[in-house]
């Protein structure tokens, strides 16, 4: 019984804040009381429900960002650890302590842990990463995909532009315009596509435009990082290998 | 488009003509492990015979030599490494790309001026240059100097050389970028030998022939 009697666990974590969008970030400690099975996001919840800092004084609870809970939606991404992921994905039990969490500071901080992944869209729409089916009148069907085809695109469209891959790029900096890798799979799913591939030349030209597919370094960095799995680098080589054709046909005119 | 158009330059002019010469001087400089100071001799002066010299070396190497050495600088001071949150493998080879760079970069310039440009300044002639090399590389200070930028410059090639692979959609999937970095890291191995023997065989006495002159260099740089 002596067990049942000790003090509960406490788990100590040491969020990065920020009041507004211009102030200068600070750190703040807590600790909480340990649940089994808690993640960044419950602990989160628990700091909102009781917000006291490590140091017994009330405190404002800490903003973030989090939608689906189950790491399909890219909203909750922010830097635990050092690592840019998922909170609602980052189990407790398989973290170090301390837990330190920080925003993803490539986008702009909102406020402590929301970002704003605006760049992210924007460049999905400088890619055209869609397939334009619209018209006046009945199309019809379009051609078939390959079932093989299908499995491996099917990857590439597990993207949920979380911007984990671009707070991992050491190119993606306020020195450079890279679009990032996201955008660039992206654009190997549509150009893969049977009625996307209509479109190809408009992507590929979109890519070889400042800041697109020319930013990549090849560190190789976002394969890693990615909590989908998805084969960024793969995506990136395809798309220099559909632009270097692409330039040279341009030249050559055909 | 400038900016796709510029990198795919600085990516073709890394590899032909830049890393071809880079190749040919590491068989040139390799005359003087087979061949002694007469072969190193005689290997440059079939370089320096070949015929419109002036323009291979102004578009086979000067040009290309400052395109891709400026550019690069730019390229190196618009990343930021971040090996403290990704210690990979591959972000290593990233950062050491740009490191070495620049520090082959700086080592070339050095080169450049020690050697090529003191024959444009009348100061040694080409049969004098094994007896330069054989005054500089018996220097502790300047020996050392030499090995880094030899070591940076063969992983600059051959690091550069797998990622312009990558860059001209050569390689794509993992399977063929595992094996071109394989391939790439031991052709890094191999130049780094060879260049790194030829640089020792300079430091022979044989070499010593020309050093009265290349003393009097010295004292005039």
């Amino acid at each position: 019984m002596a067990e049942t009697a000790a003090a509960p666990k406490n788990v100590k974590f040491i969020i990065t804040r920020q009041d507004e969008p211009q102030s200068s970030s600070y750190t703040e400690e807590f600790d909480l009381p340990y649940r089994p099975g808690m993640n960044v996001i419950s602990a989160l919840m628990e700091i909102q429900r009781n917000p006291v800092n490590a140091k017994g004084d009330n405190t404002v609870p800490v903003c973030w960002d989090s939608n689906c809970l189950e790491e399909v939606c890219g909203a909750c991404s922010m830097v635990i650890n050092g690592k840019p992921r998922q909170a609602c994905a980052a189990l407790i039990d398989n973290l170090e302590q301390p837990v330190r969490i920080e925003p993803m500071k490539t986008f702009p901080v909102v406020r402590d842990l929301v970002i704003d992944r605006t760049r992210m869209f924007n460049a999905l729409k400088r890619v055209k990463a869609w397939i334009p089916i619209d018209g006046t009148y009945d199309l019809g069907p379009g051609p078939r995909m390959p079932e093989k085809k299908r499995q491996w695109a099917y990857e590439l469209s597990k993207c949920m532009t979380c911007g984990v891959c671009l707070e991992a790029c050491p190119n993606v900096n306020e020195k450079t315009n890279f679009i990032g890798p996201a955008a660039l799979s992206q654009v190997r799913l549509f150009n893969a596509h049977p009625t996307g591939e209509m479109n190809a030349d408009d992507r590929l030209d979109a890519v070889m435009e400042d800041g697109g597919i020319d930013g990549c370094g090849n560190s190789q960095n976002c394969v890693a990082a990615c909590p989908k799995g998805i084969p960024l680098t793969t995506s990136i080589a395809e798309i220099n290998k559909q632009s270097t054709k692409h330039m040279f046909k341009r030249w050559l005119g055909v | 488009m400038r900016g796709f158009y510029s990198r795919k330059i600085h990516s073709l002019l890394g590899v032909i003509p830049l890393g071809a010469f880079f190749l040919e001087h590491m068989l040139t400089n390799f005359a003087a492990v087979e061949g002694g100071a007469s072969g190193f001799t005689d290997s440059v002066l079939f370089l320096n015979s070949l015929p419109l010299v002036f323009f291979l070396e102004l578009f086979g190497i000067w040009l290309p030599l400052l395109y891709h050495g400026v550019y690069g600088l730019y390229i190196a001071y618009q990343s930021k490494p971040n090996l403290n949150r990704f210690n990979l493998e591959r972000n290593w080879r990233y950062t050491l790309q740009r490191i070495t760079g620049v520090v082959t970069f700086i080592f070339i310039v050095w080169h450049v001026f020690e050697t090529r440009f003191q024959v444009t300044l009348g100061n040694v002639e080409h049969e004098e240059l094994g007896g330069l090399m054989h005054n500089i590389v018996t220097q502790p200070l300047l020996l050392s100097f030499y090995v880094i930028g030899i070591v940076a410059a063969s992983f600059h090639f051959a690091n550069g050389l797998w990622s312009f692979l990558i860059s001209w959609g050569i390689t794509v999937g993992p399977r063929s970028q595992r094996v071109s970095s394989v391939i790439c890291l031991g052709l890094f191995v191999v130049v780094t030998f060879m260049f790194l023997l030829s640089l020792v065989t300079f430091r022979d006495s044989e070499f010593q022939n020309t050093v009265a002159l290349a003393q009097s260099l010295k004292n005039l740089i």
